[in-house]
């Protein structure tokens, strides 16, 4: 069993005397260094080079070559050597290629005695880089295992040996350039050419270089695709590049394409100690970064519809990537349940410590089985949080958190957009990376916001008081409100409030006071009513005319815009009249622009019994306070929503809501 | 250049330079077998359905066929049912894309069936073929040709499976009989 190693991922080692098995396609100097069990190279003297070719446990090739065995004993390796790093480094003597970028991909095996694989590394993804610490075994525990570590360095070897901490490194970089130089005009062939492919090797049959090796070709820009981390969907690759002129930040993200972050591959099963940052401080990143989100990279006729599209594909992403990950899990956790199981039914098992090794082997495979998946999961977690990064700055407010900056230079838009945001949506998985839950315009299902939501999560979050519950569904009933009638050209959105007992005065208090509602809050069972029968009639009318073919017809006073109902306090001051036009504004408003928030806790209802049933249900439900309710489209994965909120202390709302009222006077409507 | 695949057959899903593919189509494609005797012209609409299963160490985590066109982990899309099949001009009526990047790590192999839904025996088929494309640019990796009409309604076409990281494309042409691929799992298990 071989294992193909990615970037940071770490194998067991069977043996301890193995050999190192080096294929460059160009003549490269092979090296080692040292490291006693804190990672440090003590010395000069701690570092295996052309020049010094041979310590216990351990001899290196006095020439670069394209091809290297080098032999390791680690049983003969000095007590206080814990790690051997294994270097590549290109020479500079001889006129040679001086990046890796220009020579193929170079593909290191560790091998035992008899020449079987242990475990193989491809160094995909380096460009200008010169030397290149390829692999390290380390000493865990009594047990040697092997990392893959392909930290490249555009500074060559003398770059590499600083960051070993070696003192001198220019001088023993120097010593390890000469004695290469004196190898080469000692050789008689001149270094093979580089070979085309990899494939010509009898000894590795089933070796897949992951990367292309014509790509490498010396344009000087590494091919846009390729390399193990080339996560991209297929169906969001062929975007349209974002129109000159729109907003389309440069991303911030943390990871580029040719340095997946150590983070994305997490240590394997075995105890480890602290994590390793190979991650040079100078390190030069390779220029080009094929697969760097950016905000709009998703099909549309407009900006707005981009990135309506480039959120969904990332929802969808994230849903299905969530999916893969759980089902691994899953199944691991079924296959070591079973596997456990047949170890207590075999009576052979029964003896010794076959039981208890044959257990042990279960749960490695289990936990090898869930650190694949979890790095999998986890370079596509930081794949879609490097585009969030990106994507959420280039919002427009529509669909913008309100703390996002674009609100304060909100002006008063004269186009529909195409959605709305509603609040952000994440998984228990990774609830930093929130996806913002965008709805089409104009809405089709009205809104519940659940005033009876208890809160799920009341350990650390002191509320689980329904009056507060209660107040903080106003307020957020007035957000929701409030970024409708932002994201609407003036006077193509109007707001009406039932607030029977006016119980929510204080959380409506910014659409009274600035003046955008269609009038003022109705109270009392009369309010109630006329408020109801004056939509009611609308919604008939709109519907008669609409049905009839005759839009023309209306009256000339019908305004014809999308018309907002928020009811608070529900069932409040409705009698069953009430009630039954509530139902009808519910099913028939959608369709002719007459849409509901109902600011409800269902108990509150209770006395109607299953009457209500057809009304919940057609309402989206929204909650005050987190829960974990709605479901995507795709897997069905429970998801977590966040209702929006407005920043303590922050007068967006107010300055927003001022300038919808202004520009509604000054257009008089 | 492609390979004409025989029962049994295997390929490696390498590139030639070296590299692994990334993306490949699993295309179908069939026609009617023209009706004998009076009413020759008279056609009749036989929908094969193509599907594809994945497995976990033999255990079926996931299925893509008409009613559930992409897998839930997305790596694997039906481009839609097809109903009647062939124009059969040789293109491909039904096919499966697997984004091989983004198959879970725990699914080591995928089973692409092709069941007849409308009930006819493959007798009514012609011309029926799978073949493997690499999505990337097109080219036809392998084709498996269903051999000559026999009496039953599914066939087994071929798997692709990896080891140690690597896919291996093998054509396995088992005949079955179901309607869907529910009834062909008994059938499958012995091959994977």
């Amino acid at each position: 069993m071989t294992a193909e190693l990615v970037r940071g991922q770490n194998h067991p080692l069977s043996e301890v005397r193995l050999e190192i098995r080096i294929s460059a396609g160009s003549p490269v100097v092979a090296a080692a260094t040292l490291g006693d069990d804190s990672g440090r190279v003590r010395g000069a003297e701690w570092v295996v080079h052309p020049g010094a070719p041979v310590l216990p446990g351990l001899e290196v090739s006095r020439q670069a070559a394209a091809d290297h065995r080098l032999a390791v004993d680690l049983a003969a390796m000095p007590g206080a050597v814990h790690r051997v790093g294994v270097l590549l480094a290109l020479p500079t003597a001889g006129g040679g290629p001086v990046r890796f970028g220009a020579v193929p991909a170079p593909f290191v095996a560790v091998t035992a005695l008899d020449g079987t694989e242990l475990a193989t590394y491809t160094i995909t993804g380096l460009d200008a880089e010169s030397a290149v610490i390829a692999l390290e075994l380390y000493r865990r525990q009594d047990a040697w295992k092997v990392r893959a570590v392909g930290q490249g360095y555009a500074g060559g070897l003398p770059e590499l040996l600083t960051d070993q901490h070696l003192p001198e490194p220019h001088r023993l970089a120097t010593a390890v350039e000469e004695a290469v130089a004196q190898g080469l005009s000692r050789s008689i062939a001149p270094p093979p050419a580089p070979r085309a492919q990899h494939g010509d090797r009898p000894d590795r049959p089933g070796h897949v270089p992951t990367q292309p090796v014509a790509s490498y070709g010396g344009s000087g820009n590494p091919a846009p695709t390729g390399g193990p981390v080339d996560y991209h969907h297929p169906r969001r690759q062929s975007a349209p590049p974002p129109a000159p002129g729109e907003p389309a930040p440069q991303p911030a993200g943390p990871g580029t394409p040719g340095d997946p972050a150590p983070a994305a591959v997490p240590p394997s099963s075995a105890p480890t100690g602290g994590p390793v940052d190979y991650r040079h401080p100078g390190r030069q990143d390779a220029p080009a970064q094929p697969v760097a989100p950016v905000a709009g990279d998703a099909t549309g006729w407009s900006m707005d519809e981009r990135l309506y599209n480039q959120v969904w594909g990332m929802f969808e992403d994230l849903a299905r990537t969530t999916a893969a990950y759980r089902s691994a899990v899953d199944f691991a956790e079924s296959r070591l349940e079973k596997e456990i199981d047949q170890v207590l039914a075999d009576p052979r098992s029964r003896v010794g410590g076959r039981a208890e090794a044959a257990r042990e082997a279960a749960r490695a495979k289990h936990a090898q089985l869930v650190d694949q998946a979890r790095a999998a999961f986890d370079r596509d977690l930081d794949q879609l949080t490097a585009e969030s990064e990106v994507v959420e700055p280039a919002l427009p407010p529509a669909y913008a958190r309100w703390d996002n900056p674009v609100w304060h230079g909100y002006r008063v838009p004269m186009e529909i957009p195409m959605a709305v945001r509603l609040g952000d949506l994440h998984l228990p998985e990774d609830p930093s990376l929130r996806i913002p839950m965008l709805v089409r315009l104009p809405l089709q299902r009205g809104l519940w916001i659940d005033s009876g939501c208890r809160p799920s999560v009341s350990d650390d979050e002191p509320f689980a008081d329904e009056d507060e519950v209660r107040r903080l569904a106003t307020e957020t009933a007035v957000a929701h409100a409030a970024r409708l009638l932002a994201v609407h050209p003036p006077g193509e959105f109007g707001v009406h409030v039932i607030d029977p007992a006016g119980s929510g005065a204080r959380a409506l208090a910014p659409l009274v006071d600035t003046g955008v509602l269609a009038g003022p809050p109705a109270a009392g069972a009369a309010g109630v009513a006329d408020a109801l029968g004056r939509l009611t009639q609308r919604v008939d009318l709109v519907q008669m005319a609409v049905r009839g073919g005759a839009p023309d017809a209306l009256p000339p006073g019908l305004d014809t815009s999308e018309q907002l109902l928020i009811v608070n306090d529900f069932p409040h001051g409705f009698d069953d009249r009430a009630v039954t036009q509530l139902r009808y504004l519910a099913d028939e408003g959608p369709a002719v622009g007459v849409h509901l928030m109902m600011v409800a806790d269902r108990e509150d209802a209770a006395a109607y019994g299953p009457l209500l049933d057809p009304l919940w249900r057609s309402l989206l439900r929204l909650t005050p306070v987190p829960d974990d309710h709605l479901a995507d489209p795709w897997v069905g994965h429970a998801w977590t929503y966040e209702p929006p909120v407005v920043p303590q202390d922050s007068q967006v709302l107010q300055l927003v809501l001022t300038q919808v009222a202004t520009a509604r006077r000054d257009w008089n409507r | 250049m492609t390979v004409n695949l025989t029962k049994g057959q295997a390929i490696s899903l390498q590139k030639n330079d070296g590299g692994s593919l990334t993306a490949v189509r699993m295309g179908l494609g069939w026609q009617a077998a023209p009706r004998r005797g009076l009413f020759g012209s008279r056609t009749r609409e036989i929908d094969l359905d193509a599907s594809a299963v994945l497995f976990a160490d033999k255990q079926p985590v996931d299925v893509v066929f008409f009613q559930h066109l992409v897998s839930d982990d997305g790596s694997v899309r039906h481009t839609g049912d097809n109903l009647v099949g062939g124009a059969g001009q040789g293109g491909d009526d039904e096919s499966i894309l697997v984004d091989l990047q983004r198959v879970p790590v725990h699914i080591d192999q995928i089973v692409f069936t092709v069941n007849s839904f409308t009930g006819q025996t493959f007798q009514e088929v012609q011309n029926a073929f799978c073949r493997l494309v690499d999505e990337t640019n097109g080219q036809e990796l392998a084709r498996y040709t269903l051999a000559g009409g026999g009496d039953y309604t599914a066939q087994i076409m071929a798997k692709v499976h990896r080891v140690n990281g690597t896919w291996t494309m093998t054509a396995l042409g088992v005949p079955a009989n179901g309607r869907t691929f529910q009834d062909l799992i008994p059938v499958i298990l012995p091959h994977l």
